[in-house]
């Protein structure tokens, strides 16, 4: 099958929309046949992500690539960056402030569900400048 | 168990009747942190919590959930509801709170796993 490519423009503090680019990416990973259980996997990795820019920066964007081995799926912010990545990896920890918080987000889980949801995860952060989360999951040889 | 059978037995109210109540529940969660019910909870699964707003709908819908409960006389924020009604989640609420409904949820069969 041909590869599928696509953008979607993430806008901070839009909670409105939060969410909308992961729906959209599910339903077109279900419109190409992707396996259910990898379509799961991506719908947690891809909201988290979608949400940490609209938590955390002023604005990003989320690329994705579909072939017929992967999906890749790359989200970069114009945000504040992220000083510790090893501690942001960390379950539980958080800097979102308390109103961010009573929304039941900053939990400290988003980055380890994209982790335990991927086959591969980089973050690549600038502190002041912004991040980059770039995930891929795996997909079985076709029949 | 059919969700129309934990209607009737938890006496719930449901605030979209004009989705599809004709689904399975394959279990529940608890949480009101949506990274925990994104990661935590499993499709089918009805999810109790006392958020209200719009995103709640996101996570119901991405992880295929077969429901929302609030608890407490919580009402669903207008914009949750009109995007309840648009994504086909129903919006069920009891004047319960969590304790005494994740109770006699659990005493119907419902489990976690």
């Amino acid at each position: 099958m041909e590869n599928t490519e696509g953008v979607f423009f993430l806008t901070g503090k839009d909670f409105k929309n939060a969410g909308a680019a992961s729906s959209s990416l599910k339903g077109i990973l279900e419109g190409r046949g992707v396996p259910q259980p990898i379509i799961r996997r991506v719908a947690i990795a891809a909201f988290e992500a979608e949400m940490n820019v609209i938590i955390y920066a002023v604005a990003g964007m989320m690329n994705y690539t579909i072939t017929d081995e992967m999906i890749k799926i790359r989200i970069q912010d114009m945000g504040p960056g992220i000083p510790n990545i090893e501690q942001a990896m960390k379950e539980g920890y958080s800097t979102a402030p308390d109103y961010i918080r009573e929304m039941g987000f900053g939990s400290g889980m988003g980055l380890p569900n994209i982790k335990r949801n991927s086959d591969t995860l980089t973050v690549n952060s600038v502190v002041g400048e912004g991040t980059t989360v770039e995930f891929s999951m795996n997909l079985p040889p076709a029949e | 168990m059919e969700l129309q059978e934990v209607i009737n037995s938890l006496s719930l109210k449901v605030e979209n009747p004009s989705v599809n109540l004709k689904r399975e529940v394959t279990g529940a969660y608890v949480s009101d942190m949506l990274s925990d019910v994104m990661g935590n909870a499993h499709e089918g699964f009805l999810w109790i919590t006392l958020q209200i707003h719009l995103n709640i709908v996101a996570v119901a819908s991405l992880k295929g959930l077969s429901g929302i409960l609030l608890v407490n006389n919580r009402v669903p924020a207008e914009e949750t509801l009109k995007k309840a009604i648009e994504e086909n989640v129903p919006i069920l609420t009891s004047s319960l709170p969590t304790f005494e409904l994740v109770g006699r949820l659990y005493s119907l069969g419902l489990r976690c796993r």
